[in-house]
């Protein structure tokens, strides 16, 4: 990815991409094609969930990045209203996007996967499943916060603070849904309690490894974007600006010229 | 922070609520036009409705809550009324108290009789009347103390009407889950224990309050 900004002789950064995400994308190339092998055709199926389980080598690491990209939302969030850094702001920004795409990609294929394995696309009693959902539209609204034309300053104050609250009402609608139904399917972590099988355990690991560098990957070239984006807003204001005081020093220098000439 | 100061901006936009007759001539009829919709989307099976009632009944008041913060809002900006508050000597979050409270107290209205008329129309009996009063007092404060803060952040940015409900209405999703368990149970409709509910919007009640009081001065300046 590489996406052009500014003029190739401005001293600020033009573009995207740097050695270090280079090095993520070319370890993505290779890591996407051989987490498909591995989830597709050397892992063994599952004795209760037959081929389903290859859906949970995405399902589980998409879930696990979604709420980490959240987490980091609150902490730019909280960085924000600190230091009122743009960096921070920018990093907030950056993680949510990524957060609700990997929640959206939660969602769909664990509706997927619920289908074969619980015989329904989605169940209202499970915990999880209906906190995701709701964690999910809070952050569409953070997005849409996020796109109303706004001076930097508010919009940025205001984005913050939604962000936060939306972390905080996490805990107590999991405990709200928790109650109302005081049940899940989602079965315990396979993880601890030692049945996987090895070849099983090794893909999921692979999984959780490629995706955690898909983030890192997304969030460093969103977060240029969302910073180049700023910044090009900054010289629009500027230029128009200027422009104005152009046209207002022009329009005295005329009233003057006329002045004088009376 | 005085209560004086916070009665004072609640008088106020009570007084204002009077005067326009908003409240009466447009908020509660669309509360009946509301019950009357979700009789025709359930069918005329008063079973069904008796059971969903809890629930039907806290959908309700989460839209009318949206009609009545937007009110509380335009108030604010008719006028330059906010810039007005702000040069009076009233702490932030003595105005953020004071408009949740008039919010709260016109919710309360409207929830009385969106009460009765769902109570007759829709064949419901009360088994436990304490709990559903202070439920209901207990996640009114909540909407109202939510829905202010949301109502400023949303302030000031042109398309408010379409973002405020996708910003606030999953933040109430604890409410509209607590309060309707809270309800089932005093209707003798689900079987739960009703008061369990009653911790939990506490807890919502008493963080939106605090985050408001903390919240409201900076986002009302930049309104």
């Amino acid at each position: 990815m590489r996406i052009k900004i500014m003029e190739s002789n401005d001293s600020r950064p033009n573009a995207t991409s740097s050695r270090s995400t280079r090095f993520l994308g070319f370890c993505l190339t290779l890591g996407v094609p051989t987490l498909v092998l591995f989830a597709f055709v050397f892992s063994p199926k599952d004795d209760t969930m037959e081929d389903a389980v290859r859906l949970l080598y995405i399902h589980v690491p998409v879930a696990i990045f979604s709420y980490i990209a959240f987490g980091v939302t609150a902490i730019g969030s909280i960085g924000y209203l600190w230091k009122q850094s743009r960096w921070w702001d920018t990093t907030a920004h950056a993680s949510a996007e990524i957060g609700v795409i990997f929640c959206g990609l939660t969602l769909v294929t664990g509706s997927i996967w619920g289908r074969p394995t619980w015989n329904t696309w989605w169940e209202w009693g499970d915990v999880r499943l209906v906190t995701t959902l709701v964690m999910f539209l809070m952050f569409i609204g953070y997005l849409a916060l996020r796109q109303v034309p706004a001076s930097f300053e508010v919009r940025a104050k205001r984005a913050a603070i939604v962000g936060i609250i939306g972390t905080i009402n996490i805990p107590i609608v999991n405990r709200s849904v928790e109650w109302w139904e005081n049940s899940t399917l989602h079965q315990q972590s396979s993880l601890t309690d030692g049945n996987l099988e090895d070849l099983t355990l090794f893909t999921w690991f692979l999984g959780t490894l490629v995706l955690g560098i898909a983030y890192l990957w997304l969030m460093i070239h969103r977060f240029r974007v969302g910073w180049l984006a700023t910044e090009h807003e900054a010289l629009s204001y500027g230029a128009a600006i200027d422009e104005r005081q152009a046209e207002i020093s022009l329009h005295n220098s005329e009233n003057l010229g006329e002045d004088g000439s009376e | 922070m005085e209560f004086r100061d916070v009665w004072a901006i609640a008088y106020k936009d009570l007084r204002i609520e009077l005067r326009s007759r908003v409240l009466t001539n447009q908020i509660a009829p669309y509360t009946l036009l509301i019950v009357v919709l979700f009789g025709f989307a359930l069918d005329a099976d008063t079973r069904t409705l008796r059971d969903t009632g809890p629930g039907l009944f806290w959908v309700a008041v989460l839209l009318i809550a949206l009609l009545a913060i937007h009110r509380a809002v335009k108030i604010e900006n008719d006028d330059g009324a906010r810039e007005r508050i702000l040069l009076t000597p009233v702490s932030p979050s003595s105005v953020f108290l004071g408009k949740s409270l008039a919010l709260c107290i016109q919710l309360f209205v409207l929830e009385i009789l969106l009460f009765f008329v769902m109570l007759a129309l829709f064949d419901l009996s009360v088994d436990k009347p304490l709990l559903i009063c202070l439920s209901a007092v207990l996640a009114t404060i909540g909407v109202a103390t939510a829905g202010t803060l949301y109502g400023v952040i949303t302030d000031g940015v042109g398309v408010r009407e379409t973002l405020l409900p996708i910003l606030l209405l999953p933040v109430l999703a604890p409410i509209a889950i607590g309060a309707t368990r809270a309800f089932g149970d005093a209707f003798g409709r689900v079987d739960t224990d009703g008061w369990a509910w009653f911790g939990l919007l506490a807890v919502f009640a008493v963080v939106y309050t605090v985050l408001g009081m903390f919240a409201y001065g900076q986002l009302m300046e930049d309104a």
